[in-house]
């Protein structure tokens, strides 16, 4: 049977600075890592192109400044492409590029269509703010008007999470980071969006609420079929949630595949170099 | 020895700019318009905004009265009153219904307000939006872009909190459908005054560098959920215990004679009139 992907990227890219004569070509242009020594651009991510399938979890993995986040960014919309394509598969939004829309379409497809999980929770949640009140600002952002029904909805969610809901009126800012995170995830997931995006979520947890994090990860997908885009550079989290695998170097994908192929046997001297590193 | 001011303080040069302001802030019922605050011999926060405002819209029929929380013999309106009137010369009244121009601090009168005549209100904090968000560009765009989640979300917080939406006063509104804006700091109970006003609703922020307005007979709804409908202050069962006024806005005072808890009338002028009204009855009836 043939698949059709929710999200398809194409030739995604993102410079930082002008460019110059001599990088401008991207066949011709010489950088160190992703930089041009001439003009001083970086070039965070050069056509990176993947496709992003129903219902599964798709690694990203590379070194610290190889584009991962950037990446994300840009397909979040918090920062803008230079170029490049992305496509959701719904109907309303079926073969439209959506780094094309406008700035309230943008929004409209964060508010329905994603959800997002930043490394730092103060990114992605309004500290000051009730952890309740942070799931349904998502809600409000949609259209809900309905108290009752967002405190419902997001009570239920902080139990999925975790969250003892004696404490569900408390700042986020009082909690640990694992339940910060837990909160983060929480918020993501409050309009059942089809497309979830997690950049470096068990970055700096311990390893008990680590595993609690990613165990809730596979449960999200098992349960509700989520399809979501995994950053990391820990290959055992990606070993452990990844279906694929898409590798970054330098703001280039070098390598993809099924997770097991890449980790096990990896083609590109750099993801060599990676996974024979791995402790 | 005294310069000789020009009419209304400003020369017509800066009251051209503040009417052009008042005019785009017109235009687009809600939306704030900045403009070029003067430098006034008042402090900035002391309701320079409303000043300008009024100053640049005054003529010499024009008939002024100036209150704050509403009471006109407050230092705040009796200094805005002596200002404007020793630069134009104007006269000044205390009844509402005799005035052509009311500048306001915190209320809006008792009293129904007519086609012919204009409300100045006083704003310290123009954005509605200011408490979730510090930055002014990114403020802007979410007025642009109608995206208000942020003021629901304060409500929804204050819920969660205290079982209730708690703005005490500047309860945020949705003007013509558009733009969600700060009312000033009005009770909660002049609100619903401001829906489908006859008269023209100006508001200046001074310090803040902004003028918006709610043209008469404009859409002004106060921000509510479904299941948590907007509400006023309730005074039932209390009244005024000077004129026995119900169905107004009441100050909660105590009696320092007896140290019980009394009210009386907000709006000073309203009071007065119903006592004099009550006293010429009185009169009628005793001397007929």
């Amino acid at each position: 049977m043939h698949e059709e992907p929710i999200l398809q990227v194409r030739n995604l890219q993102k410079q930082f600075g002008t460019g110059c004569v001599e990088c401008r070509q991207m066949e011709t242009r010489k950088l160190v890592k992703n930089f041009c020594k001439s003009c001083g651009t970086v070039y965070a991510c050069q056509n990176i192109s993947f496709d992003l399938y129903p219902g599964e979890i798709l690694g990203i993995v590379g070194e610290s400044g190889s584009g991962k986040s950037t990446m994300m960014q840009c397909l979040y919309f918090d920062s803008e492409v230079s170029s490049g394509e992305a496509y959701i598969n719904t109907p309303e939004l079926v073969s439209n590029n959506v780094f094309e829309m406008s700035a309230q379409q943008k929004r409209s497809i964060r508010n329905h269509v994603y959800g997002m999980v930043y490394q730092n929770p103060v990114q992605g949640l309004k500290m000051n703010f009730s952890s309740v009140g942070n799931i349904a600002e998502k809600l409000i952002a949609a259209g809900n008007r309905n108290v009752g029904q967002m405190e419902e909805t997001s009570k239920k969610l902080l139990e999925n999470v975790h969250i003892p809901l004696h404490r569900m009126k408390e700042e986020p800012r009082n909690f640990s980071g694992g339940m910060q995170q837990r909160v983060q995830i929480a918020k993501a997931l409050s309009n059942n969006p089809p497309i979830l995006f997690l950049d470096e979520v068990t970055t700096g947890l311990d390893l008990s609420v680590q595993a609690n994090v990613l165990d809730l990860i596979k449960v999200i997908q098992r349960d509700l079929g989520i399809s979501m885009i995994v950053v990391s550079h820990d290959l055992a989290v990606i070993r452990m949630l990844a279906d694929r695998t898409v590798v970054l170097l330098n703001g280039k994908i070098i390598e993809e595949g099924l997770t097991d192929q890449v980790l096990e046997d990896p083609q590109h001297e750099y993801t060599q170099q990676l996974v024979y590193s791995l402790l | 020895m005294k310069p000789n001011t020009h009419f209304a303080f400003f020369d017509e040069g800066s009251k051209k700019e503040i009417r052009r302001a008042i005019m785009k802030a017109v235009a687009i019922p809600g939306y704030q318009v900045p403009f070029a605050s003067r430098e006034m011999p008042i402090a900035r926060g002391w309701g320079t905004g409303g000043l300008q405002i009024t100053l640049s819209i005054i003529g010499k029929s024009d008939v002024l009265k100036v209150i704050d929380q509403g009471a006109d013999e407050s230092v705040n309106a009796v200094s805005i009153k002596k200002l404007v009137y020793e630069t134009t010369g104007v006269e000044l009244t205390e009844q509402t219904d005799k005035a052509s121009i009311i500048q306001s601090r915190h209320r809006i009168p008792e009293v129904a307000l007519t086609e012919d005549q204009i409300i100045v209100l006083q704003v310290p904090m123009p954005e509605p939006l200011r408490p979730v968000e510090a930055s002014e560009l990114k403020t802007k765009s979410m007025h642009a872009e109608d995206d208000y989640s942020g003021v629901w979300l304060m409500l929804f917080e204050q819920i969660m909190k205290y079982g209730k939406t708690a703005t005490g006063a500047d309860h945020p509104v949705y003007v013509n459908d558009r733009y969600v804006m700060a009312p000033s700091p009005i009770p909660r109970f002049d609100n619903p005054k401001m829906h489908e006003s006859e008269a023209l609703i100006l508001l200046g922020a001074g310090r803040e560098k902004k003028i918006y307005a709610v043209p008469p007979y404009t859409n002004v709804e106060s921000l509510a959920f479904e299941d948590y409908p907007f509400a006023v202050e309730t005074f039932e069962g209390k009244d005024c215990h000077l004129c026995g006024s119900t169905d107004v806005f009441l100050d909660e005072l105590i009696d320092p004679q007896t140290g019980e808890t009394i009210y009386q009338c907000n709006d000073t002028s309203f009071c007065i009139d119903q006592l004099n009204k009550k006293e010429e009855v009185e009169v009628q009836t005793s001397y007929a």
